[in-house]
């Protein structure tokens, strides 16, 4: 992210050694590249903060002067009306579990099945890899029927599991970790096993914990994917105290209908929690998704 | 693909068996819930499969898939999925890739753009559905007063009209999603040496043509990637259009997966819906195969 641009450089290479006419041309490109770049970038930045305008105006002015920005009075009021009238709490709760739990599972899970494909050595190992990479294909929507059927056969849905479980197996996780052990040091291995160090306390004791970036990487991918999702919690849960945040909002269009102002205050309490996680995290997010198959 | 080679140790006793027993955890949810329902749906297509029965019912040979083939329906989902796939990958494609070369001129400030293209990308489509069923709304919204204030006396009803509902979706989507695509291709462009530009400048090409002529054909392989990403997915669109507008007004913003969703879910026909989840399927694998098979032989005429 520090990476140094090149205007500056060929700026400088421009005024010493190009003629005058060559320096105004990237002068002038630049200008009309910034311009372009700050005039997307507030279009961009439009829909967020007039949500954000909205949500804190008094309905009664929203109704009678809905594209106003400002006003004079602002006030929490709508987001009092949110929290009386749905079950937040509860949803920010089960969004909160469902995402940890799945995160845990498909960071634990795929690391060791990367770790086995990367470092191991069996004979199916090849194929194994294939097969998995060959999931990358298959579209999870898709299946969602005989998903739903199976766990209805063994009485899952409206519960955690239910909406943790399917989507557990994330093939895109164990092929970004395997890039990542893929670059780990033969010898560092060899040691370790030489040392008389088990397959998995070498997974554990060694490997884990130079990987950190790539943990955190896949662990932030997982949650903000998880935590999204909006198909299959939709599917699988119908009680409202089990419902996720994404499924509970639009629960909350129904019981509203159009004041804005409620909807825009939901729609704010929805963004909250993963502008916290991106601002925070906004290095790694941008790391993990130019991990996910660039290089 | 592993490019270490075979420990020059011989493996031990009980090494056989470490890399498939730690693959088996994930091998499991693999199976289970990849490979089983994906066998489960190729199969469910050939019977009279229903929600509120137990089991397959009875077989129906290919039935599932001439109704299914007949049914105008699945050939307009399958048609509004296209055009909504086209109407966001262009842009999604074109926009980013223009957007991320200016980004990448500017080091100071790069947080400011990542933050604007980026954030909308990380928020939940119910919140973004939200969001934007108070810009697209009839009278008080603020993409018929944008109109307005240039100009266009009678704005259509974005999302209430058959005409311009999937194109507002679409837009909604842009907005929504360029980030990733944003990112990516900042990402690309970070792998294209120094030396490559400072080449460039010396040899006196101005800034559009380094642009034209060195730095987007050396994100060839980015854009291949960040297109066939952007179809499929835009193939699997449901979140948004089903919040925003149900599939309407009139069926005209139906797309497939809610095709499967409806009459899978809703009505309970499961052999129907499987065959159509198997035909989406396999549209998705096409696009994905030919537009690998066309780029690869562009990249061998090179």
């Amino acid at each position: 992210m520090t990476a140094i641009a090149t205007p500056p450089v060929t700026e400088q290479k421009t005024t010493t050694a190009g003629p005058p006419r060559k320096y105004d041309a990237e002068r002038l490109f630049n200008r009309v590249a910034l311009g372009t770049l700050i005039a997307f970038a507030l279009l961009w930045l439009v829909p967020l903060a007039w949500a954000l305008a909205t949500s804190i105006r008094p309905a009664q002015e929203v109704v009678t002067d809905p594209t106003n920005w400002f006003t004079a009075n602002p006030t929490l009021a709508a987001y009092g009306d949110i929290f009386d009238a749905g079950k937040l709490p509860y949803w920010y709760a089960n969004s909160f579990i469902t995402s940890i739990l799945t995160t845990v599972l498909t960071v634990a899970a795929a690391s060791l099945a990367a770790f086995a494909l990367s470092q191991t050595r069996f004979r199916t190992r090849r194929a194994a890899f294939v097969v998995l990479l060959a999931g990358i294909m298959i579209p999870g929507q898709v299946l969602m029927i005989p998903q739903f059927l199976a766990l209805q056969s063994v009485g899952l849905l409206n519960t955690y599991w239910g909406v943790v479980l399917p989507q557990v197996p994330n093939v895109v996780a164990v092929f970004v970790f395997k890039q990542f052990f893929d670059g780990i040091p033969r010898e560092l291995i060899d040691a370790a096993r030489a040392d008389g160090a088990g397959w998995l306390r070498t997974y554990r004791q060694i490997v884990m914990p130079i990987s950190r970036p790539v943990i955190s990487a896949v662990t932030i991918f997982v949650f903000v994917g998880v935590w999204n999702n909006f198909l299959w919690p939709l599917l699988v849960v119908t009680d409202p105290e089990m419902m996720t945040l994404p499924v509970g909002l639009t629960s909350v269009q129904d019981v509203f209908g159009v004041p804005y102002a409620q909807l825009m205050a939901s729609a704010v309490l929805g963004a909250i929690p993963l502008l916290a996680v991106f601002l925070l995290f906004q290095r790694r997010i941008v790391e993990g998704i130019a991990g996910t198959g660039l290089k | 693909m592993a490019t270490t080679t075979a420990p020059t140790k011989a493996p031990g006793r009980g090494d056989r068996w470490a890399g498939p027993g730690m693959l088996l955890p994930f091998a499991l949810f693999y199976l289970v819930f990849l490979v089983g329902p994906l066998i489960y749906t190729v199969v469910a297509g050939f019977f009279d499969a229903s929600l509120l029965k137990k089991g397959l019912g009875d077989f129906a040979g290919l039935s599932n898939y001439a109704a299914v083939l007949g049914d105008d329906e699945f050939w307009r989902t399958l048609g509004n999925t296209l055009w909504f796939t086209v109407l966001t990958t262009v842009p999604l494609v074109l926009l980013s890739l223009v957007l991320a070369i200016l980004a990448d001129r500017f080091v100071r400030g790069r947080w400011f753009f990542r933050f604007a293209f980026f954030a909308p990308f990380v928020l939940p489509s119910a919140v973004i559905s939200l969001i934007f069923t108070f810009i697209y709304a009839d009278q008080v919204g603020l993409a018929q007063q944008a109109a307005k204030w240039i100009g266009v006396d009678t704005p259509p009803s974005w999302l209430g009209d058959p005409d311009w509902a999937m194109i507002s979706i679409a837009a909604a989507t842009v907005w929504w999603t360029i980030g990733f695509n944003f990112v990516l291709y900042l990402a690309g462009l970070q792998d294209i040496p120094r030396s490559v530009h400072e080449a460039a400048a010396i040899d006196g090409a101005g800034p559009w043509q380094r642009i034209r002529h060195v730095i987007v054909p050396m994100l060839g392989r980015t854009t291949t990637l960040v297109t066939v990403l952007q179809a499929v997915a835009s193939l699997k669109v449901f979140d948004q259009i089903y919040m925003l507008t149900m599939g309407g007004p009139d069926g005209s913003t139906r797309p497939s997966l809610q095709l499967i969703y409806d009459t899978g879910f809703v009505e309970g026909r499961v052999g129907y819906a499987s065959t159509v989840s198997l035909l989406l399927f396999v549209v998705i694998l096409l696009v994905s195969l030919v537009w690998f098979a066309l780029v690869r032989r562009a990249e061998k005429e090179r």
